[in-house]
């Protein structure tokens, strides 16, 4: 399955990536150099044990005999490590002051 | 002289658990202690070669906690004064967690790391963050934003990676002790490049609260000691259940460090069944790595163990597995650093541009090139393909592990990396790079613990041979390479 100079303009899209230029052509020589070798993959016999989300699990559990162990649910104190108004360059009156942003697109 | 390689200064030559011995019993000064790593790290980086194995440094925070060793009960503190450095993936108060990476430049994270909590709490003092590849996403240290890692035993070579500062760090006599990360074998193939030894967890076994994730469902905190019983020691500060951390296991941790029985039974490893799995031994492998491996296997038979020749039928298939599974999760996780809650942002007045602008120039080519195959590998049309694959494979690759340990075979036996430290600069394709953890990546894809000692070395670089237990049985695996370690002695060094 080769991936084509689209694919990775589309794919980098998708992960919010600017990739141009000569950039852009190393990434398609690179990737597709890879990728030749993931396609051994695809000479697996599936059969009918097709992983899951449970199988993942499985895996990072293994042995322990449950899956994974859940947090007991009570509040805890939430405190910090520094001041609320030590997380951003600026912070008034209760709130975080961001960059005013002229566009969505 | 090279800038670290054998030149151990008085930080370095005793043993973890015996300087903190002599710190508590009032013989040895912390402050010293710290004058000795300060002056060490100063000499490694000094000159016109520095090792580059510090990213950032904390004396003050060091020499502030030496002097409250004392308080609290801090007579019993197993790291008593001990010098650690710690990657800067995983998260400290003074000092900043960049990850390598120039779009975490500066940033300070809230919160510290669990592992970092307890290391302090066990009396370390936290004396620097080490030098990596960006993100963890490497085998050479040679991707970070700050320059590559020199290796301290041939300053022309890798030290392996991602956790090449910390390995370096050790092998150059800094610290003892030194906090790597793992995803596919970061902290077993610098071990073994650099001639010290390296620890890989079970998945859950360590605390990743404050671990930067990189692919989540492979991620464990690490270990380098200097020698079997530094690691062992500073696992044992590490491990156990954190309730941060919800893959965090609840078991106790077990006890790590070697018996009297092992230190000194004529045959420490009679009963005991070591594997030797045969794709790990192919034909192509290094001569002198098979050597040497060989010679190892030799020294466990005369230790009392019975050598097995076992088979790990899916092995060929963990890179490409790996290298679907990884780069997906990668995607996901890496798709926070977008400008606005982390580090670095590159102001346009478009929200699109600002995160594309600041994610193109903050992250380094390997990091992209990763991001944008772990995007293909799950998009559409793609994803039964290639991660829906390699998800089945993976579990093949875990059954093949649990079917060895089941039939009696209590660790496994395998060159830690087909080829020892390699020259800076060297390897340029990507996926040549990968296969530098092709012995690596099955313990993590498994989830198992694995580590990696020094066992030789060929033409007077390291070689490392890697050991490998069933879930949650360090305890076994900690034997049998102390024993290794010690019928081995200076052989394994020369």
């Amino acid at each position: 399955m080769a991936i084509t100079e689209a694919d990775v303009r589309h794919v980098a899209a998708l992960a919010r990536l600017e990739v141009e230029g000569p950039r852009l052509d190393a990434l398609v020589r690179e990737l597709n150099g890879i990728l030749v070798h993931m396609d051994v993959l695809q000479r697996i016999d599936m059969g009918d044990g097709q992983a899951s989300n449970s199988d993942v699990r499985d895996v990072e559990t293994a042995g322990a005999g449950a899956g994974a162990p859940l947090r007991e649910d009570e509040p805890s104190s939430g405190a910090l490590a520094r001041e609320r108004e030590a997380f951003a360059p600026a912070y008034r009156d209760g709130f975080f002051l961001v960059p005013r942003l002229a566009s969505h697109e | 002289m090279s800038n670290g390689a054998g030149a151990l200064d008085g930080a370095s030559s005793v043993d973890a658990a015996a300087l903190a011995k002599q710190a508590r019993d009032g013989n040895l000064d912390p402050h010293a202690l710290l004058d000795a790593t300060f002056h060490a790290m100063n000499r490694v980086e000094g000159g016109a070669r520095p090792l580059n194995a510090f990213l950032h440094r904390d004396e003050q925070g060091a020499r502030s906690d030496a002097a409250n060793l004392r308080a609290g009960g801090g007579e019993t503190r197993s790291l008593f004064g001990v010098p650690v450095a710690v990657k800067d993936n995983i998260a400290t108060l003074r000092m900043p967690t960049g990850c390598g990476s120039r779009i975490l430049e500066g940033y300070v994270s809230p919160f510290e790391a669990t592992v970092v909590t307890r290391l302090r709490e066990a009396g370390a003092l936290i004396v620097a963050k080490t030098n990596m590849d960006e993100f963890a996403m490497g085998s050479s240290t040679e991707n970070s934003a700050y320059g590559p890692t020199r290796n301290p035993l041939d300053l022309d070579r890798v030290p392996g990676g991602s956790s090449g500062g910390s390995a370096a760090a050790v092998a150059a006599g800094v610290v003892r002790i030194a906090i790597g990360s793992e995803t596919g074998g970061s902290v077993r193939q610098p071990a073994s490049f650099c001639g010290v030894v390296g620890v890989k967890p079970t998945y859950g076994r360590v605390s990743r609260y404050g671990l930067v994730a990189f692919a989540s469902s492979l991620d464990q905190v690490g270990v380098f000691g200097r020698n079997v019983d530094d690691a062992a020691l500073g696992l044992e500060a590490i491990a156990g259940h954190d309730r941060m951390d919800s893959t965090s296991d609840r078991r106790d941790a077990p006890a790590l460090r070697p018996t009297s029985t092992t230190r000194t039974s004529a045959l420490p490893l009679a009963g005991t069944v070591i594997g030797r799995p045969v794709e790990y031994f192919p034909e192509s492998l290094d001569a002198g790595v098979r050597a040497t491996c060989d010679r190892a296997l030799d020294a466990l038979r005369l230790l009392g163990a019975e050598v097995r020749d076992v088979s790990l039928p899916h092995t060929d298939l963990a890179i490409p597995v790996y290298y679907i599974v990884a780069p997906a999760e990668a995607s996901s996780n890496l798709a926070r650093f977008d400008g606005v809650r982390y580090g670095m942002r590159v102001e346009l007045d478009a929200l699109r541009s600002m995160y594309e602008a600041t994610r193109s120039q903050g992250f380094g080519a390997e990091v992209t090139r990763r991001i944008v195959l772990g995007t293909y590998v799950l998009s559409a049309g793609y994803y039964d393909a290639y991660y829906l694959r390699a998800q089945e494979v993976r579990r093949r690759i875990r059954r093949d592990f649990l079917n060895v340990f089941s039939s009696g075979v209590q660790v496994l036996f395998t060159p830690t990396a087909p080829t020892t430290a390699f020259r800076l600069g060297a390897v340029s394709d990507p996926y040549e790079l990968y296969l530098s953890d092709i012995f690596t990546v099955t313990a993590n894809l498994a989830g198992v613990p694995a580590m990696s000692l020094p066992v030789g070395r060929v033409e007077g670089l390291p070689v490392g041979g890697q050991l490998i237990a069933a879930h949650w049985d360090e305890a076994t695996m900690f034997g049998v390479a102390a024993a290794l370690e010690r019928a081995l002695g200076e052989s394994a060094h020369r």
